[in-house]
C-alpha cells in the first residue's frame, strides 16, 4: 500500500465502522419499537380501541399519524422510511407536548448536561492527571498513599452514591450550629426561581450556584480514574532511556517531569479522555435525577415513564452518536500522535 | 506457579496419550488436584495483601448479615404512626422510617436480594465471556476478527440509557434483570479473556498441548481455565460492582420493582424527602454507605487478584 494513502484509507475503515455501529443502534431501536410481542403501537392502538371505543382502523391510522410510520406499507417499506428520517436526525415529534419536534427538545436540553458534565470531566482531567503525575514522580513520598487510596477509593464509588453524599454533605448537615453550607433549595434545578433568562448577572448567579455541586459531582467521580491512569502511564514512563538521559543531563525534575516524562505519559490519556467526552451526554442518568437538573438524561427519564417513544429514541440515538463519534476522534487522536497504529489490523486493543 | 504448571505439562507425548486414553476418572483426578491448587491460590492471593484480605472479610460480613441477620432483626412488618421519621434512639439505634419501621432491621435484610442477583448476574455474565472469549482466540482467522468487531460496535452503546430505555419496553424483574445485564456485559469480558487466552495460548505448556493435538474443549476446561482463576475471579467481583450499580440505579429510579433492597430504601427516603428532615437522615445514608461498603470489598478483592496473579501471567 503506497505510504499516502495510509491515512486515508484507515479514517475511511474508521468511518464505515461509525456507520456500521449507528445503524445497528437504530435498527435496534425500531425493532424494539415495532416487533416486540406488546409493541408500544399495538399497545396504543389496543388503549385506544379499548378506553375511547375507536374501532381499530381509526385507532391504527391514529397511531400512523402520532408515530409518523405508515403502517399499510410493509415492515421492511416502514423501516426504510424510518431510516431515512433518522439519517437526517429528524424523529418526528414528541407524544407528550404534541407539536413539538423531539430535535427542538434535545436542543433545548443538551446545552445544561454538555456544561456541567463537560466541566467536570474537564476540570477532574486537569486536577486527576496532576496529581497523578506527582504522584508517580514523588513515590517514597508522604502523600502518595493518601493520593492514591483517595483516587482509588473514589473511582469504586458509584457516582450517584457520590451525589448523596455530596447533597448531604452540603445541603443537609448543619456544621457548627450555622447551617448547611448552601440552602438545599439551591441543590435542586437548573437556576432559581423569579430569575430573567439571559446573559444578566443574577442568572448567571443562579445557575453557577446550582450547578456547583453536581459538577463536584461529577469531578469526584471521574477524578480517581484520571489520577490512576496517570500514575501508572508516568511510572512507566520514568525509566525510559529518554528520561534517564534527561536526569544524566542534570536537567531540573521539574523541567523532567513536564517536559520529558508527562508528555509521554500523556499519550494515552489523552486518547482516553477523547473517548470519555461521548459519556457526556449519557453518563448523566441518575445524577441529573438527584440534582432535578434538566438535563438530557432527565429527559430521557421523563420520556420512559411517560412511554414517550419517539422523545425516548431520539434521545438515545443523540447519546450514542456522541460515543460513536468520541470514539472516532479518539481513534484519529492516537494514529496521529503514534503513526504504527495506521497500519491495516493495528488498534489500540489489538 | 506458572513455571511447575508447565513442568507438569511437559511429559512425553505417550505419557500425555495414556492419560487421555483412560477413562474419564483420570480427568477427574487431574481436575480435583489442580483444583485443591488453585483454591490454595486464591487464598493466598485473597491474604496476600492487607487491603484484598480486608476486603474479603468485609464481603464475608455483609454476606453473613444478610443471611443471619433478620432472625435476629426481624424486618417490622406493622407500621407505627408514633414514631415517623425519627432520629436514633436505643430502641431504634437507626431510627425509624416514614411509617415508623425500624432501619436497622431495613439495613440487614437489604443485602440479600442485591447479593443473590448480582451472585447470578456475574456467573452468567463469567461463563459467557469465558465460552465466546477463549472460543474467538482459539479458533482465530475471520471468526475472531467479526467477534472482535461485534464486540467493539457493542461497546460503543450506553449501557445504563440503553437499560432505561428498555425498561419501557419490557417489565423487568429480578431474574430477568440479571440475564438481561449478564448479556448486555457479554462485549468487554470478551474482550479482556480473549486478549488472556491469547497471551496463554502463546506459552510452553498450552503450545505443547496443541502439538500434541489434543482435543480443543480438553485444553479449554483443564490447561486454560485452571490458569485463569485468578484473573476470573477478579472479573467476577467487577462485574458484581457494574450489577449492583445498574440495580441499585434502576430501583432508585423507580424502573424496576424491588420490595426489600438498599437501593429501594433509598428511592423511598429520597421520595419520602428526608433531606428535607435531618433528625431521620440515617434512612438516606444508612443504605448508601452499606452499598458503598459492599462495593468497595468487591473492588479490594478484584485489586488484590490482579496484583497477585498478573504479575505471572503477564512477564
Amino acid at each position: 500500500m503506497p505510504k499516502r494513502l495510509q491515512f486515508p484509507l484507515f479514517l475511511l475503515r474508521k468511518l464505515l465502522k461509525v456507520a456500521f455501529t449507528v445503524w445497528v443502534v437504530t435498527t435496534l431501536i425500531f425493532f424494539l419499537i415495532r416487533l416486540m410481542p406488546s409493541n408500544p403501537i399495538e399497545q396504543y392502538i389496543q388503549n385506544l380501541v379499548i378506553q375511547y371505543g375507536m374501532s381499530y382502523e381509526e385507532a391504527t391510522s391514529r397511531a400512523a399519524s402520532l408515530f409518523s410510520l405508515d403502517l399499510s406499507q410493509s415492515m421492511f417499506a416502514q423501516y426504510l422510511e424510518y431510516l431515512k428520517d433518522a439519517v437526517r436526525l429528524d424523529f418526528g415529534t414528541s407524544f407528550l407536548s404534541p407539536g413539538v419536534q423531539v430535535s427542538e427538545i434535545i436542543a433545548a436540553r443538551l446545552p445544561w448536561t454538555l456544561f456541567t458534565v463537560g466541566t467536570g470531566l474537564i476540570l477532574s482531567f486537569i486536577v486527576g492527571t496532576a496529581l497523578g503525575a506527582i504522584a508517580a514522580y514523588r513515590r517514597e513520598s508522604w502523600y502518595e498513599p493518601i493520593i492514591s487510596g483517595l483516587s482509588s477509593f473514589l473511582s469504586a464509588i458509584p457516582d450517584f452514591l457520590i451525589a448523596i453524599f455530596l447533597i448531604l454533605f452540603f445541603g443537609v448537615f448543619t456544621w457548627w450550629g450555622r447551617g448547611s453550607i448552601v440552602p438545599i433549595f439551591q441543590l435542586r434545578g437548573n437556576y432559581g426561581a423569579g430569575v430573567n433568562i439571559g446573559w444578566n448577572w443574577p442568572f448567571i448567579k443562579s445557575v453557577l450556584d446550582h450547578s456547583f455541586v453536581p459538577i463536584l459531582t461529577y469531578f469526584f467521580s471521574q477524578i480517581g480514574i484520571w489520577v490512576l491512569l496517570m500514575k501508572g502511564s508516568t511510572t512507566g514512563c520514568l525509566n525510559a532511556d529518554y528520561a534517564v538521559i534527561a536526569r544524566a543531563r542534570g536537567l531540573r525534575p521539574r523541567k523532567i517531569l513536564t517536559s520529558y516524562i508527562g508528555r509521554n505519559a500523556m499519550l494515552p490519556i489523552a486518547t482516553e479522555f477523547a473517548m470519555r467526552l461521548g459519556f457526556i451526554i449519557g453518563g448523566s442518568l441518575i445524577i441529573e435525577q438527584l440534582f432535578v437538573y434538566q438535563g438530557v438524561g432527565l429527559e430521557l427519564l421523563k420520556a420512559t415513564t411517560n412511554r414517550d417513544y419517539p422523545l425516548m429514541q431520539g434521545i438515545f440515538l443523540i447519546m450514542t452518536i456522541a460515543i460513536v463519534l468520541s470514539n472516532l476522534f479518539a481513534e484519529i487522536l492516537y494514529s496521529l500522535l503514534d503513526p504504527r497504529i495506521r497500519v491495516k489490523g493495528g488498534s489500540k486493543h489489538a | 506457579m506458572l513455571k511447575t504448571q508447565s513442568e507438569n505439562n511437559l511429559k512425553t507425548p505417550q505419557e500425555i496419550n495414556q492419560v487421555l486414553s483412560t477413562t474419564g476418572s483420570a480427568y477427574q483426578l487431574k481436575g480435583t488436584t489442580r483444583f485443591k491448587r488453585n483454591m490454595r491460590h486464591l487464598r493466598e492471593a485473597l491474604f496476600s495483601d492487607a487491603i484484598g484480605a480486608f476486603g474479603f472479610l468485609l464481603l464475608l460480613a455483609i454476606i453473613l448479615m444478610s443471611v443471619f441477620g433478620p432472625i435476629w432483626f426481624p424486618l417490622d412488618t406493622i407500621s407505627n404512626p408514633e414514631v415517623i421519621l425519627n432520629a436514633p434512639s436505643a430502641e431504634h439505634f437507626l431510627g425509624t422510617d416514614h411509617l415508623g419501621r425500624d432501619i436497622w432491621a431495613q439495613v440487614v435484610s437489604g443485602g440479600r436480594e442485591l447479593l443473590v442477583l448480582a451472585f447470578l448476574t456475574a456467573s452468567i455474565a463469567v461463563l459467557l465471556g469465558l465460552f465466546l472469549g477463549s472460543l474467538s482466540a482459539l479458533i482465530g482467522g475471520r471468526f475472531d476478527e467479526i467477534m472482535v468487531f461485534l464486540a467493539d460496535v457493542w461497546l460503543t452503546i450506553p449501557r445504563f440509557p440503553l437499560l432505561v430505555v428498555m425498561s419501557g419496553f419490557f417489565t423487568l424483574n429480578a431474574t430477568t434483570l440479571a440475564i438481561v445485564l449478564a448479556v448486555l456485559s457479554w462485549a468487554g469480558l470478551f474482550r479482556t479473556i480473549r486478549a488472556e487466552v491469547l497471551s496463554l495460548r502463546s506459552r510452553d505448556f498450552i503450545e505443547v498441548a496443541f502439538m500434541l493435538d489434543m482435543p480443543k474443549t480438553y485444553i479449554i476446561f483443564k490447561e486454560i481455565l485452571p490458569n485463569m482463576m485468578g484473573f476470573v475471579v477478579a472479573n467476577f467481583t467487577l462485574l458484581m460492582r457494574a450489577a449492583i450499580y445498574a440495580q441499585v440505579g434502576l430501583v432508585f429510579l423507580g424502573l424496576l420493582p424491588l420490595d426489600q433492597n438498599w437501593g429501594v430504601m433509598i428511592n423511598v427516603a429520597w421520595n419520602q424527602g428526608v433531606i428535607y428532615n435531618p433528625d431521620a437522615i440515617w434512612f438516606l445514608l444508612a443504605p448508601t454507605i452499606v452499598i458503598c461498603l459492599l462495593i468497595l470489598s468487591l473492588v479490594w478483592i478484584a485489586r488484590s487478584m490482579e496484583e497477585f496473579f498478573n504479575p505471572g501471567l503477564r512477564k
